[in-house]
Parts: structure tokens; sequence; C-alpha cells
């Protein structure tokens, strides 16, 4: 059966006395948050140590927080409201899965990007090969670049594009459109001639909404 | 003499062998390929910035469209995420189709995955046996949900209605006459539970067949025994998982080891690779059809025993019933809520996983307390698989690049998303 999250959680904050940001049990999962200059340090730790065995990185993926807990929008761009988002101070995080087949466990690891505008990490790729493509998606999608990375291209998006889509400030509709052009005989791009449309807007309610 | 010369050649992405929309840039040194780069993202729909942009139940068919041909097990990932979040209970009936659905699903996949495979590498005849099969199985997903493939059948809190008592006849027409449209219905005349039933005894005999056309075939083993070998260590590190991963010798399976819904009532067993080769993952693939067949029988024998309720009861999360609906104040807004507005999820965030035909198939799910998910993100294992193809291709001739993608199962509407 799987690792009981309490035996665990003493294990992680041993191993990492005084590396460990936050450590939090929720919904019977483990979220370590540690600094990003402990990165590779912890990572090879928890992959490498006999009690903790993570072999796996099952799954990488970058966060915007810029918007959370808002539901301003302007153009089809989601707003920082400034009296909700105080839970998460830094904007761009990245959200590690890993799985330990030895041990049965999960565990995930989040870790903020110092710079809001330039965020960078150190790659991970020397310690899971895996991760090749997951910081190439990162990189593509939310401009989150990572030092060490062998070949960080854009993966995704199309050949030249321009812009990290999956930011939070980055509208849903694009910037640019691409048609065929008769008279030049070639693909074009131009800008987009699609008005943002919201179906349903966003709502953040309050926490006892409907529970009566 | 002939000067021999390195060649980069491009394959795809429009190549019957590419399984969808796969550029591969290949390094060739004579026909030794030193270098696979592969190019992804043509089919990129940004399914997840989508989400962000629709309620909880909207975003549900989506998931369908992420892995078309195991349709109803990536909806199960999202269901289990958003019910994970939201604390619904399912009732216990539901989880027992959902389980009888997802190996289905499984059956599904594994079959379109012969036949497709059996083609790439010459042999046609699979492709005419697998889709016999299908057509039975794309019934039942038709007969719950009115799609053959895009079912949005699983819900947050069970699933959208309970098993139908009847089945779709097939009518006369200029093709088939009375006595053959009598024939082909013969297996239809209860409910779906008794054609499923049907089904699952004839399958057996069907694999059979299907291993005598292909495991003991000289051609088949030279095209892919030795073929892609992936020491256990490497698979660890490359991320795979599902039949890939036992198919190098590790027994990881996350219906046994981490189990869902009602995995754990359930009798089957996981088959294991030892090489590690393309080879090898065919045979693992063929028994877990088997194992499937054998849990498809227990959740119809489970079901037939225990009628029950199949949607969980509350409000906030799932819609009334219509009748309610049209005749209660109460139901109406509920219903108008739920429609218009959407399910508003406490803000938090969960990772599920299930054993996707595939691999893992995880959905990280961040809610901030909205009508809206903040952040998903879908963890497809054929994104991991793919991104492996260089180091596994190296030192193999181009013919065996078409086994390594097919032996990887790569669709891509789950690679691009």
């Amino acid at each position: 059966m799987t690792t009981d999250l309490k035996v665990l959680a003493s294990k992680l904050s041993e191993v990492f006395s005084g590396k460990v940001v936050a450590l939090e049990e929720r919904l019977d999962e483990l979220t370590l948050v540690v600094k990003a200059t402990d990165l590779v340090e912890v990572f090879t730790r928890l992959r490498d140590d006999a009690g903790l065995r993570f072999e796996q990185l099952v799954d990488l993926c970058g966060v915007d927080y810029s918007a959370y807990g808002s539901d301003i929008s302007e153009e089809g761009k989601y707003l920082q409201d400034e009296e909700v988002a105080v839970a998460y101070p830094r904007r761009f995080a990245v959200v590690y899965h890993l799985l330990s087949v030895a041990h049965n466990a999960r565990l995930r690891v989040r870790i903020f990007a110092e710079d809001d505008g330039f965020p960078v990490l150190d790659s991970v790729t020397e310690i899971w090969s895996c991760a090749n493509w997951y910081e190439r998606e990162a990189f593509d999608l939310y401009g989150i670049v990572f030092i060490g990375h062998p070949d960080l291209r854009r993966l995704l998006t199309d050949y030249g594009f321009v812009g990290n889509p999956f930011r939070k400030d980055f509208p849903l509709s694009g910037h640019v459109e691409m048609r065929y052009d008769p008279v030049q005989q070639r693909v074009v791009y131009q800008p987009v001639t699609v008005e943002p449309r919201e179906v349903t807007p966003r709502i953040v309610r309050e926490e006892t909404f409907g529970s009566n | 003499m002939a000067e021999i010369k390195n060649y980069t050649m491009n394959f795809g992405p429009q190549h019957p062998a590419a399984h969808g929309v796969l550029r591969l840039v290949l390094e060739l040194d004579g026909e030794v390929v030193e270098r696979a780069d592969p190019h992804i993202g043509l089919l990129h729909r940004a399914t997840e910035k989508l989400a962000e942009h629709k309620t909880f139940l909207q975003t549900l068919p989506y998931m369908d469209r992420l892995d078309y041909v195991s349709m109803m097990c990536n909806e199960h990932a999202y269901v289990m995420a958003v019910e994970k979040l939201a604390g619904i209970e399912v009732p216990i009936r539901a989880q027992y189709i959902r389980v009888m659905y997802d190996e289905i699903t499984r059956v599904l996949n594994h079959l379109l995955w012969l036949g497709a495979v059996g083609i790439d590498l010459g042999a046609m005849t699979m492709f005419f046996y697998t889709f016999r099969d299908r057509e039975d199985l794309v019934d039942c997903y038709e007969a719950v949900s009115g799609a053959r493939m895009h079912a949005a059948y699983y819900r947050p809190g069970g699933v959208y209605r309970d098993l139908p008592d009847s089945m779709p006849q097939y009518q006369a027409s200029k093709i088939h006459n009375a006595a053959a449209v009598k024939q082909m219905n013969e297996s239809r005349q209860g409910g779906l539970l008794d054609f499923l039933e049907d089904f699952t005894n004839r399958f057996p005999k069907h694999i059979d067949e299907f291993e005598t056309l292909l495991t003991d075939n000289r051609i088949w083993k030279q095209r892919t025994v030795g073929i892609g070998v992936v020491s256990p260590e490497r698979a660890m590190a490359l991320g795979f998982t599902g039949p890939m991963l036992r198919g190098s010798g590790i027994e990881w399976d996350l219906r046994k080891k981490q189990p869902y819904e009602v995995y754990d009532r359930i009798d089957f067993d996981i088959p294991v690779g030892v090489e590690g080769d393309c080879y090898d993952r065919y045979l693992v693939r063929i028994e877990e059809m088997r194992q499937s067949n054998r849990i498809i029988k227990q959740c119809i024998a489970w079901l037939r025993a225990n009628p029950g309720p199949v949607m969980a009861t509350s409000n906030k999360f799932v819609p009334p019933k219509r009748e309610a609906m049209k005749q209660n104040m109460e139901e109406l807004i509920h219903h108008f809520k739920l429609f218009t507005e959407g399910m508003h999820v406490p803000a938090g965030e969960v990772y599920s996983a299930v054993e996707h035909p595939k691999g893992e198939f995880g959905i990280y799910l961040v809610s901030d307390g909205a009508n809206k998910p903040y952040r998903m993100k879908i963890r497809a294992p054929g994104f991991a698989h793919l991104s492996s193809l260089d180091e596994m291709s190296r030192g193999h001739m181009i013919a065996d690049v078409v086994a390594l993608i097919g032996t990887q199962d790569i669709v891509f509407g789950e690679v691009d998303r």
C-alpha cells in the first residue's frame, strides 16, 4: 500500500531541515515548497536518498499565479486583484510531481521563480531525463528559463511564435491569426480580427455559497 | 566506390505511420538513425488554456478529445480531480460502471493500437479483425451516451445515466435482408449488460485469433524482437508508465498499487515483460486485453445484482432530475445556476491519476474557488513516451522507427493537447 503521508512528511522535514519553506498535507497529497537556490540539491537528494527514492518525475508544469483569486477581466485578460492575491507573492512557479515506485509514494514540489520579469530556475534534466520536454513546454508556454537545459527550444507552439500563450495576460484569442493570401500566394499572419468574448464570466464566491 | 553521405530526413507530419501529425527530423548515416528530433505541437489546441475560460462542466467534453481512442479514461481522471477537490462521494454503482467502461476503453484502445501497428509493420489483416470487435464496444459507448466516441458520460458525482435495458436494433436495408438482420440482432435482444456479456464470452477466442496471426509470426518477430530495448532503470528515468514501463519488467499498475474506484475489489493480474523490447510491449498489451475482459465480466455480475443510484445527490455539484426541475422552483434555480454560472469548486490543488490504456494519465487541477479552474495541467503518458524516441531509436534502422512509434502507442490528441 501507499506510504503514510505523516511518515513521509516527518522524513522530509528531517532530511531537508532548514530548506523546507512549507510542507503541507491536503486531500491526501503532500506539497513541499523549497527555495529556487536549493533546487538541484533537493531533487538529487529526493531521487537518491534510500528512504525517499523518487525515481520518476511524473509531471512538471509552470503556473502563473498573477490572477489567483481574482475575477476582474479586461479584453479577455485576467488582471490581478491586489486585495485578493497575497497568498502568492511571486508570479511564476514550477510544480513537480514525483513518484516513488519503490515506496509507492507521491510528492508535489513547488518552486517559485524569484524574478517575476525574467523567471529563471535550474534545470532538472540531469536528474530525470524526461524533464527535457517538460521544461521545454514550460519555457514555451510560460517563458520560464531553465539553466543547464541542453536544448531549450519552443515545443508546442508554431515555428516563429511570439509570446508565452499560457501567461494570464495573454488573451485566449491570441494576437495574430493566419490566412492564405491569394495575391502573395502564401500564408500570412495578421492581427486577430475576433473580438474577445466571454460567455460565462469568472466569478469567485464566498466559501459558504450555495451551502444552505 | 560509392560515397556514403549523412542525410537529414524529414518524416511526416503527414505520414501514415506517424499515427497523427508527428514531424520527425531524422539524422541518418546510411539507413541508421543517428538522431531523431520529434517536432510536436501541430495539433496543439491549448486545452489547458481553454479550460481556464470554461466552467468545470464545460471542460469535460474537451477531455474526450485529448486521447481520442480512449475517451472515457480521460474523463475519468478529470472527474476524479473535481470530485476530490469538491469532496463529492460517488455512489458505488457509478464506480462499478466507471470501472467497467474504463476496461471497455482499454480494450478499444488496444484493439485500435493492434490494428494500426499491424498495418505499420505489414500485417494488414489485423486491422479488419480488430475493427470487427471494436464495433461492438463502440456500440456500448453509443448505448449509454449516444455518441460512439466523444461520450461525455462520466460527470462529477457519478455517470450521466444508468445502463439502458435495451440495445438499438439493426433495420433491414438494401444490403441486409430480414434474415441477415435477425442474425445481427441476435445478441441485442437483452439490455446492455447482456450484449456486453455476450461479447466477453466471444472475445477471448478472438484474442487467440489475433495471436495466431502475430505472436509466432516470423516476420512480426523480426520486426519487433530486440527493437527499442529499454532497461528498467532507463524506463523510470524517461518517465515511462503503463504498458511501456511494464514491458521493461517493472511491476507497476495504478489499478493495483494506488487503487481508485473499486479496483481493489476486483480480481485481475498485471502482465510484465522481460526484455523491454517492442515484442514484449506487444505481449503485455495482448495480455491486458484478456485481463480487461475478466474485469468486465466481474463488473457485469456485480451490476446485475446491485441496482442503485448512479449519481451523487449534492445540489451544489449535481444537476437535479429533469422532472423535478420542471415542477419545483428550488430545483429550477439549482439547474439554472449549475448550467449558467457553473459549480464552485473549493480552493485548493489536486493531482489525480488513472491507469489509462497508454500509461498514467493525470490531471493537476488548481482551483481558487471560482466557477472555472485556475490552472489545469494534463499529464499525458504519450508525451513522456515520445520524448524518449530519440534515445530509443539511436542505432536502429528507419523502418524500426515505425515499430517504435507504433509500440509507444502515440496519439497526438494527448501529446499536443
